[in-house]
């Protein structure tokens, strides 16, 4: 039982992290219709900068006087890095091409992320980079069950990006005039809505919540890798679609179901550990099988952001 | 208000400024504490020249300044075109045949190797282009067809030392098999999902065949497969025959062309076929086909069995060639390389697929002395070509647009 739920917790806490990087795919989804191939590399280039801004500021004592400021400092400077980057991948590769077909925006898309990618590669080097993690060894004993700081960081950040961003779109004025372009542009520039300047905005929003996941991960696991993007986008995108595309609430589960599934086929199916990306991917597919939708539905309402 | 000629400038000012926000924190921020700004500002000055250069030559060209070799040279175009048109299409088929089959004659090894990966693409290439260009079903796990095929032969070659030409059916069959298997649950879905879930399915197969160590030696691959061979009339003492093995690039060559072009013949037929207007109906409009009456399921399961098929085929080839597979050889980034020569050659035309794999092949090539920036240039060239030629270089003469994505 013990082992159960040591491996809940750290399924949640895996699915938080997908969650956070779905959000994104599926709002950029959910206003111009685009799986935006280039958004795992925002979650990558927000290990990257989050791993170089608290090598810096731990150089200069910060992290070891005031450790929490400084990841605050950091996190902050890498949400906004990432939604600078996410801006300027937009107004290049996916703003000229808004008549264009879905295939060429598809490819366009593609090669940002090759480019991407690459540009971190040749500006950080191959190799992995380690984290200044000692600031958050700590954690909690309870019986057998370990819940390590890390964990209640990740899970409380998690909680505090999603109640702010559903804020953010159901409440304010922002978010009417996000839900109103994703349900219709014509109409909603008709009234008014700028609705070059709300994609834009959504696409930073959504690098900045992966830039963040970006951080976390890279704290979680100790280092980041140029290629860690890839298989996380894929997998935060699985839980975009599981969940239904467009639908925020719908993302933040098919993160959760995903980071499950994985952490729980890896303990108990023998060789699960080997096969742990086979087992998301069958998941998917059974749903969309049978819910070609997914689970919650693509919403067609006016929550679709 | 901003005057038109000077707001490029304004916009390129603001796009160098804001790239070298983006590009200092990447090379100007240390481990060890310190900050620096050379290194970040070499880089930024080599591309905002290049940019300013670029934009500056946008705007005289705007402005009609290179009018005296722009004019002319689009009238020798046309000419050109018109005068092409006269000789008639067979004539240029059997100049590009003549011109494929004496190439080895002529070229060192390093060409004719590049040459041999442009015919595997374009293999690779039309098989989904069968897909995605005619059915219309975006494919994006199009790869494991290959790996399949690839798999296929490796393991039949070093366990039964079956030759290679009796596994080229028996490759293309278990690829056309996976193509079915893959093909089935995704009928139901449309657009992105299918795309998805492809992916996915690709990734599967990639998984598979890195971790099932006792069937394919996982991510230390398999070697030793043999190269294919052929039995010649020999004629020296009376009627004999001889066993050669086809190891020489030479011989791989005259292979693969042999396999590209029974693909190119295939796909031919199968466009212009009954079945091949079927699939474009249901790639313009899947409910107004099937009313119709074209069976979309039989039809789309048929897509995906044959455009696995030629992936199968060239599988096989790339095992024989490389004597030697393992998964490394089928990610994502292959899938997307294929997909990347489909589109950007024009979806749906049989020259354009060539032309796209062709042009992608050579591109890397031409970064070979830049070995480190070659996938960050043709990340870049696949964007820019999609902002400069969205509908491909050359597009296919019957092609509308989805029901579903007509606003």
């Amino acid at each position: 039982m013990d082992f159960f739920i040591q491996q809940f917790v750290n399924g949640i806490t895996l699915g938080g992290v997908y969650a956070l990087v779905a959000l994104g795919y599926t709002m950029v989804y959910g206003i111009i219709q685009l799986i935006n191939f280039a958004h795992g590399e925002f979650f990558a280039a927000g290990g990257y900068v989050g791993v170089i801004l608290l090598s810096f500021l731990a150089a200069h004592g910060i992290m070891d006087t005031h450790p929490w400021l400084g990841l605050g400092i950091a996190l902050l400077l890498t949400m906004g890095y990432c939604a600078m980057l996410a801006m300027a991948v937009e107004k290049i590769a996916y703003k000229p091409l808004r008549q264009s077909s879905r295939l060429a925006v598809l490819l366009s898309a593609l090669g940002m992320s090759i480019f991407l990618q690459n540009g971190l590669m040749l500006t950080q080097g191959v190799y992995d980079k380690a984290y200044p993690i000692g600031f958050t060894a700590g954690g909690w004993d309870f019986g057998n069950v370990r819940i390590s700081l890390m964990q209640v960081l990740i899970l409380g950040l998690t909680a505090i990006l999603l109640v702010a961003l559903n804020a953010l779109v159901f409440r304010t004025n922002i978010g009417k005039a996000m839900r109103a372009t994703a349900q219709d542009k014509v109409m909603s520039a008709l009234v008014g809505i700028d609705s070059n300047r709300i994609i834009a905005l959504t696409f930073a929003i959504g690098a900045a919540l992966a830039a963040a996941a970006g951080i976390l991960v890279g704290l979680y696991y100790g280092s980041v890798r140029y290629d860690m993007g890839f298989v996380p986008g894929i997998k935060a995108f699985a839980a975009a679609v599981l969940g239904g595309v467009g639908n925020i609430t719908g993302a933040m589960l098919g993160g959760f179901i995903i980071g499950m599934v994985e952490i729980m086929a890896a303990a108990y199916i023998p060789h699960g550990g080997e096969y742990k990306d086979v087992f998301a991917f069958i998941i998917l597919i059974a749903v969309l099988y049978f819910m070609p939708t997914g689970i919650m539905g693509e919403n067609v309402d006016d929550t679709r952001v | 208000m901003i005057p038109a000629f000077s707001r490029p400038w304004l916009f390129l000012a603001v796009g160098l400024a804001w790239f070298f926000l983006l590009l200092w924190p990447l090379l100007g921020i240390h481990a060890d504490g310190t900050l620096t700004f050379d290194k970040s500002f070499q880089v930024w000055i080599r591309v905002a020249v290049a940019a300013t250069i670029f934009v500056g030559l946008r705007q005289l060209n705007k402005a009609g300044a290179f009018n005296y070799i722009t004019r002319p040279l689009a009238k020798v175009r046309e000419s050109g075109q018109s005068a092409a048109s006269l000789i008639p299409k067979p004539v240029w088929i059997l100049l590009a045949l003549a011109v494929a089959l004496a190439y080895p004659q002529f070229t060192g090894r390093y060409a004719q190797d590049v040459a041999v990966s442009v015919l595997v693409y374009v293999c690779l290439g039309l098989g989904l282009n069968v897909v995605v260009g005619l059915a219309g079903l975006l494919d994006l796990g199009y790869i494991a067809f290959y790996g399949v095929g690839a798999y296929t032969y490796a393991l039949l070659s070093v366990h039964y030392g079956v030759p290679f030409w009796l596994c080229l059916p028996i490759a293309a069959m278990l690829a056309s098999l996976a193509g079915c298997i893959i093909g089935y649950p995704t009928l139901r879905m449309r657009g992105d999902y299918l795309a998805i879930v492809t992916l996915g399915f690709g990734e599967i197969i990639r998984i598979i065949l890195n971790n099932w160590m006792e069937l394919t030696n996982g991510p230390n691959g398999i070697l030793g497969i043999e190269a294919p061979s052929m039995i010649v009339p020999d004629f020296e003492d009376g009627l004999g025959f001889e066993f050669i093995s086809l190891r020489k690039l030479q011989y791989l060559y005259y292979v693969v062309l042999f396999l590209a072009v029974f693909t190119i013949v295939a796909v031919h037929r199968l466009n212009f076929s009954r079945i091949g207007r079927a699939w474009e109906a249901i790639r313009e409009d899947e409910t107004a086909a099937e009313l119709m009456g074209v069976n979309t399921f039989l039809l789309k399961l048929l897509a995906y069995a044959m455009g696995a098929v030629f992936g199968g085929l060239a599988g096989a080839f790339f095992a024989a060639r490389m004597r030697f597979v393992s998964p490394e050889s089928f990610t994502f980034l292959e899938s997307a390389m294929v997909l990347a020569m489909v589109v950007l050659g024009g979806l749906g035309s049989i020259p354009g697929v060539i032309l796209g794999a062709l042009a992608l092949v050579a591109l890397p090539e031409v970064f070979r002395g830049f070995e480190l920036y070659r996938m960050l240039a043709f990340g870049g060239a696949m964007t820019l070509m999609m902002l400069v030629r969205p509908a491909g270089l050359w597009p296919a003469k019957r092609m509308g647009r989805r029901s579903e994505e007509a606003e």
